[in-house]
């Protein structure tokens, strides 16, 4: 089956920020996908060490004692996220094993980066209080002073280094 | 009016209706084409905008869909969460981010969306973020000071240019505009074969005009006052006046006053007259127009939790009318002096001789032990229930 085209990213946006203003309307808060990743990584740490999560301030707020990191909202969002990218990606004919690379880059190579940039992104998520969905989307279109500036932020970084690293991607 | 209160819905609903919008919004990423990472990466060197066209076309949509619903009463924007501000967290993680999203080429919410549509670096990815969010756990209680640093409860770029919501939303309209429009001209020039998007020229140029118009509305119209909001939202509030359930009794006052734990705000309705005669010793004087004044509500809406705010006038009324105007600006733990200042009056005066003279506008602790128990019922509860701590939280 051929893999169907994308959407016009204009209508992407208009979809995406309608399910946003959903989001608002329903729940009070926006989207986000960063702080439950946060959850993910306290909550296997509950399992593996959980006399660690209870003496380390910032896993007890989430697992500490009694507490179930996994038990929140934003875990039941996570598992929307996966499943609705899985259920669009069936749809659009576009559900097959592949590694997404630059032209020169070899496939173990490309993950190993996948993985670095995700730590680099995850540490920066939590340091930075949200992703892009959480900050700089939500926070956005509440016009939230400080998730303007962190999206520019992101810009920033990823401009400075783009040039850099150009041979992973062109 | 929305937003809706979801808690009180259940656990089961709630969690049905998070996995839902996360479905919406995992959809809307796929289809949107950021399930490869090539696609977004390709915005870093300016071949495909895709990334930034759809991310201000969400922005900008949530946006006027928000502030249209709030100026017509249909939303309450006082209830909505906003992102707390931390500044230089805020841009130092940004900038991290940005050199994790070049080299990775994904952002936590579209790598999950990736590695759902089979793709390994996506998977890579998202075991990645797991992994940098552990390394941040072990750091955090170290790096406390700067983490929870330069920090505002709730601030909107209409506080930080000093414009109206509505003025604010029509210049994010119009920088979007320009971001879209720069956008379709630096990927016609990357391209270098001339002018693409001519054909669909007309349908970008009705759509932004849309945008451009509601905007202006918005601005037009203005926020709905405090009063207009009352008329559309009161109603539920109302039972807590008529339960007297915000009515603090003054032992309560005292005693809270002598709480070190928690931040009293006292404000005094009376005229300035009236206040220079006698004022409680922790009150500042307002006037009843006084309680729009952006930079009051704003210092109130900052308080942190354990933030008490309590409005004295001479009897009731003022305090009460006060209470709805700052309620539907969004100030929580608001509560009014029981009977005013008559009914402060009447309680201590007597008790002035038995306790050495004592100064009437600051009962010491000790004032407390003169009732019997059961005399006064404790009503301040502290929450901050009003928003919903974010999902990043």
């Amino acid at each position: 089956m051929r893999a169907r085209a994308f959407l016009n990213p204009y209508v992407g946006g208009v979809i995406l920020g309608v399910v946003l203003f959903a989001s608002f309307a329903i729940t009070h808060s926006g989207l986000g996908a960063s702080g439950a990743i946060s959850r993910l990584q306290a909550g296997v740490m509950e399992v593996v060490a959980p006399g660690h999560v209870d003496r380390t301030g910032y896993l007890a707020a989430m697992g500490g004692g009694t507490r179930m990191a996994l038990n929140h909202s934003s875990m039941f969002m996570l598992a929307g996220t996966f499943l609705g990218g899985l259920a669009s990606a069936f749809l659009a004919g576009r559900l097959k094993p592949e590694v997404c690379r630059g032209p020169q880059v070899g496939k173990g190579r490309r993950l190993l980066l996948a993985l670095l940039g995700g730590t680099i992104m995850g540490f920066g998520a939590r340091l930075a209080r949200g992703c892009t969905s959480g900050q700089a989307l939500s926070g956005g279109a509440v016009l939230s002073a400080g998730s303007w500036v962190f999206m520019f932020a992101v810009f920033a970084g990823a401009y400075a280094l783009a040039w850099f690293v150009r041979r992973l991607w062109n | 009016m929305l937003p809706l209160d979801l808690a009180s819905a259940g656990a089961l609903l709630n969690n049905l209706v998070f996995m839902l919008i996360g479905l919406a919004f995992g959809a809307a990423l796929e289809q949107s084409g950021f399930g490869d990472s090539r696609n977004l990466a390709a915005q870093f060197y300016l071949k495909d905008m895709r990334v930034l066209k759809t991310m201000f076309g969400a922005i900008l949509t949530a946006c006027l869909l928000l502030f249209l619903s709030a100026a017509l009463g249909w939303l309450d924007f006082s209830k909505i969460f906003v992102n707390q501000t931390y500044l230089w967290p805020g841009i130092v993680g940004g900038l991290v981010m940005g050199v994790g999203f070049v080299i990775g080429g994904y952002c936590p919410g579209t790598s999950l969306v990736s590695a759902a549509s089979f793709k390994g670096d996506g998977a890579m990815f998202v075991a990645g973020t797991v992994v940098g969010a552990g390394i941040f756990g072990e750091m955090a209680d170290e790096i406390g000071a700067f983490w929870n640093g330069s920090y505002t409860e709730r601030l909107l770029l209409s506080d930080v240019f000093g414009w109206s919501i509505g003025a604010t939303v029509v210049a994010v309209t119009l920088l979007a505009l320009v971001f879209f429009f720069a956008a379709e001209k630096v990927e016609e020039w990357m391209a270098g074969d001339g002018p693409r998007w001519k054909p669909t020229n007309r349908r970008y140029l009705g759509a932004g005009a849309l945008a451009l118009v509601v905007a202006l509305f918005i601005w037009g119209k203005g926020m709905p006052s405090p009063e207009e909001k009352w008329e559309i939202a009161g109603g539920e509030l109302q039972p807590l006046l008529d339960q007297r359930e915000v009515f603090i009794h003054p032992l309560e006052y005292v005693k809270t006053w002598n709480d070190p734990a928690v931040r009293l705000v006292t404000l005094d309705l009376r005229d300035s007259t009236a206040f220079a005669a006698f004022h409680l010793d922790a009150a500042r004087s307002v006037t009843y127009p006084g309680l729009l004044d952006k930079e009051l509500v704003f210092e109130l809406d900052q308080l942190p939790p354990q933030g008490v705010v309590v409005l004295v006038s001479e009897d009731e009324a003022m305090a009460v009318s006060a209470w709805k105007r700052l309620k539907m600006q969004g100030v929580s733990n608001l509560y009014i002096l029981d009977q005013g200042l008559k009914g402060w009056s009447a309680l201590f005066a007597p008790l002035q001789e038995a306790h050495h003279g004592f100064d009437l506008s600051r009962p010491p602790s000790r004032v407390l032990e003169a009732f019997p128990e059961g005399t006064w019922q404790a009503k301040i509860k502290l929450k901050t229930a009003r928003r919903a701590g974010g999902l990043c939280s």
